[in-house]
């Protein structure tokens, strides 16, 4: 009498009640089939929540270590062996949470730079600031669209409040950048250092406007990887919705951005 | 009036009769798909997946017999529907009688209607115990006589014979129903009924059958927008205004015909929220209810979902008054009996004359008995092996877990091909009507009557 509950055992098993009916006598029976194709939804929604859940972690974990191996590979000025900063770079993809004090948990030399903040309940660092004191979030900037997002337990938020002082503090060090990622300054390339940190200036001085929250360059990041999962999208389930958009947003923020504060 | 006060369950239900087949090999066609007694119970009829309707007859008390105060015997055997084909839809339309309603009775003949899938039909069962004889112009076998012969008028007369029961279909109320028809019920009027498939309900007059209706539309404007179809229905017992629709996702719709032409609109919507703790993939199914029925005072209304029996008060729609578990132990059986079909299974439920008692079936040849009164159930079996003449049913017990009692049946060990789907309870006095897949059983109260 023992079957195995699995999602996607389940859906196999609609899939086939649904063709049967075709051909047994009486005609297909309406009642019969809406019932199994509720079955088909939920045993769908559970399977595409375990998969997304399935890609994000998997992709957190290998686009950092891309990312931080390219800017790695990529940066003359940097010293330290890669051995040493590919396990801080572990470190650091699995636990989000350093405390501020520590200024990030990171040293200046480290490839990249996160910022890691203690969420408090009515702080002016996220405006999404909801429930609970716990909320454990990185901040990423995007080179190629000069926005500073944070991701926030796979929640994208953009966020305006790089001039709040519980931010994590601002590094000395010049960023380091991903080579040919750039779509106007790909000829500045010799000058990358110091235009880097100039620029990182004046990006800084743009982020500290608090007004700065243009939503529209996330949903840009969304669709530019949406075209790949429209067949997974639906417009039935909200809980599809929100699972497909986590994951395209976080695969686009993770994927073009470099991690910097 | 009552021959005895009913006394739920501490009755004992004894043993009196079974119709059918005792093959083991049941022949689709057998197959019992309604039960339903008559307004006084002197008749009980069933319809099977072939097409055909059995009625049965009380007959007046057996005196050599005292006890066996009620002996159901074969009354009149007729084909209601056959087997058709929609040309135009490539779709073959099953014979198989869904249902069975009689008319309240007003002359010597009897009336039902009994309806397939498509078709709804007004049957006229009558009694005829004279024939003509004397004929002037044909013989005794019928042929006609050499007209040369004839040399005198006479005028016929009617001589008693053998009791002979015929059944003739007076009214055909075809083509109304796109989808498939679940429900028949007559209304307290006696002159209208109401269909209802899985979208529509259709308002019939009995007299008329070239016209009917709708009263109730719930298809959407787009087919992929669908979410809930209608799965009964029925008229308030003397309320000829009121009826009810139940649908797949656990909501009865209380409608008014008073109130407008189309009753799209419900007087009263009876609905009891999901527990959350029992969320599962199959929660949409085993919520849709497969039967309801007016108490016979139209106080209560009864519906049947997968697990569960609810009584609700008409006065009260956000819960139900009364819930009883008719096998809570299959709900962690859910997935293999999605895998086996059996999770679709419509199951029907019935009062008894006082409302006090609802029975309703279940698997294993097993059916239950909730008393109201007394907070009492009862689970008993139909079964060829408790088949000897009165002799009382004993109660069975399903073992859910841990160690297992004597007499008593692990859930592992039920036989869900035994389904009872079918019950009925006698208008007036404690006999049931319980259908296991071919066979019709008879119990009786064990009290003399």
């Amino acid at each position: 009498m023992e079957c195995a509950v699995d999602a996607q055992s389940l859906i196999s098993i609609s899939l086939m009640k649904i063709h049967n009916s075709r051909t047994q006598r009486g005609g297909i029976k309406l009642h019969k089939n809406l019932l199994v194709s509720y079955v088909l939804r939920n045993a769908r929604q559970v399977y595409i929540k375990e998969k997304y859940a399935e890609i994000y972690r998997m992709q957190q974990y290998e686009e950092v270590m891309t990312v931080c191996n390219e800017i790695q590979e990529l940066n003359p000025l940097d010293p330290e062996p890669e051995d040493a900063e590919e396990e801080d770079l572990e470190v650091a993809a699995l636990s989000c949470c350093a405390p501020l004090q520590d200024g990030g948990g990171k040293e200046p030399e480290t490839s990249f730079y996160r910022s890691c903040c203690m969420e408090t309940p009515g702080s002016p660092c996220d405006p999404f600031a909801g429930n609970g004191s716990h909320c454990n979030k990185t901040t990423v900037l995007d080179l190629d669209t000069h926005v500073v997002t944070t991701v926030e337990n796979r929640y994208l938020h953009q966020d305006c409040c790089c001039s709040a002082p519980q931010c994590a503090p601002v590094p000395d060090s010049p960023v380091r950048k991903r080579k040919g990622d750039f779509g106007c300054c790909a000829s500045d390339l010799e000058e990358v250092s110091d235009f880097s940190a100039s620029r990182k200036r004046v990006r800084r001085e743009e982020c500290t406007d608090p007004n700065y929250t243009d939503t529209s360059n996330i949903s840009n990041l969304i669709s530019i990887f949406g075209s790949g999962f429209s067949g997974l999208l639906s417009r039935q389930a909200d809980l599809e919705q929100i699972c497909s958009k986590q994951a395209l947003a976080s695969l686009g923020a993770w994927t073009r951005a470099i991690v910097a504060f | 009036t009552f021959l005895q006060p009913p006394r739920g369950c501490d009755m004992q239900w004894c043993f009196s009769q079974v119709k059918g087949a005792i093959d083991d090999d049941v022949a689709e066609a057998d197959i019992i798909s309604t039960v339903e007694f008559n307004h006084t119970g002197e008749l009980l009829a069933t319809g099977d997946k072939g097409g055909r309707v059995v009625i049965f007859q009380q007959e007046i008390e057996n005196k050599n017999y005292p006890q066996l105060r009620s002996e159901y015997n074969v009354y009149s055997t007729f084909q209601s529907h056959e087997p058709e084909f929609d040309y135009l839809k490539s779709l073959e339309i099953e014979e198989k009688i869904n249902k069975i309603r009689w008319l309240p009775q007003k002359n010597a003949a009897q009336f039902l209607l009994s309806t397939n899938d498509k078709t709804i039909k007004l049957w006229k069962i009558s009694e005829r115990d004279r024939r003509a004889d004397g004929y002037n112009l044909k013989e005794e076998d019928g042929r006609y006589k050499d007209p040369n012969s004839i040399t005198s008028l006479r005028v016929p007369v009617l001589i008693p014979m053998d009791l002979m029961v015929e059944a003739s279909p007076r009214r055909v109320f075809a083509n109304a129903h796109t989808y498939h028809i679940n429900s028949v019920s007559v209304n307290s009027d006696h002159e209208t009924y109401l269909s209802a498939d899985d979208l529509r309900i259709n308002l019939w007059n009995l007299e008329i059958t070239d016209r009917s209706f709708n009263i109730v539309d719930i298809k959407p404007a787009n087919m992929e927008e669908l979410t809930e179809v209608i799965t009964a229905s029925e008229f308030h017992p003397n309320q000829c205004n009121t009826f009810v629709f139940s649908s797949s996702k656990g909501t009865i719709r209380l409608c008014d015909m008073r109130a407008s032409a189309l009753c799209d609109k419900h007087s009263k919507l009876f609905e009891e929220p999901e527990n959350p703790s029992n969320r599962s993939f199959f929660s949409e199914i085993i919520s849709s209810i497969s039967d309801v029925k007016f108490s016979h005072n139209g106080q209560y209304m009864m519906t049947r979902d997968y697990l569960s029996v609810k009584i609700w008060d008409l006065k009260m729609e956000n819960r139900p008054v009364e819930t009883y578990q008719v096998h809570e132990y299959l709900r962690s059986k859910l997935c293999s009996l999605y895998e086996n079909d059996c999770i679709f299974d419509k199951f029907e439920c019935c009062w008894n004359g006082n409302d006090s008692v609802v029975m309703t079936g279940s698997y294993n040849n097993f059916f239950r008995m909730f008393d109201r009164e007394h907070r009492r159930d009862v689970t008993l079996e139909a079964s060829r092996e408790n088949s000897k003449p009165l002799q009382v049913l004993k109660p069975r017990k399903v073992c859910t877990g841990g160690k297992r009692k004597k007499d008593e049946i692990s859930v592992d060990s039920l036989d869900f091909n035994k389904k009872i789907l079918h019950t009925a309870w006698h208008p007036l006095d404690n006999i049931i009507a319980v259908a296991t897949t071919n066979n019709l059983y008879i119990f009786q109260d064990k009290l003399t009557g």
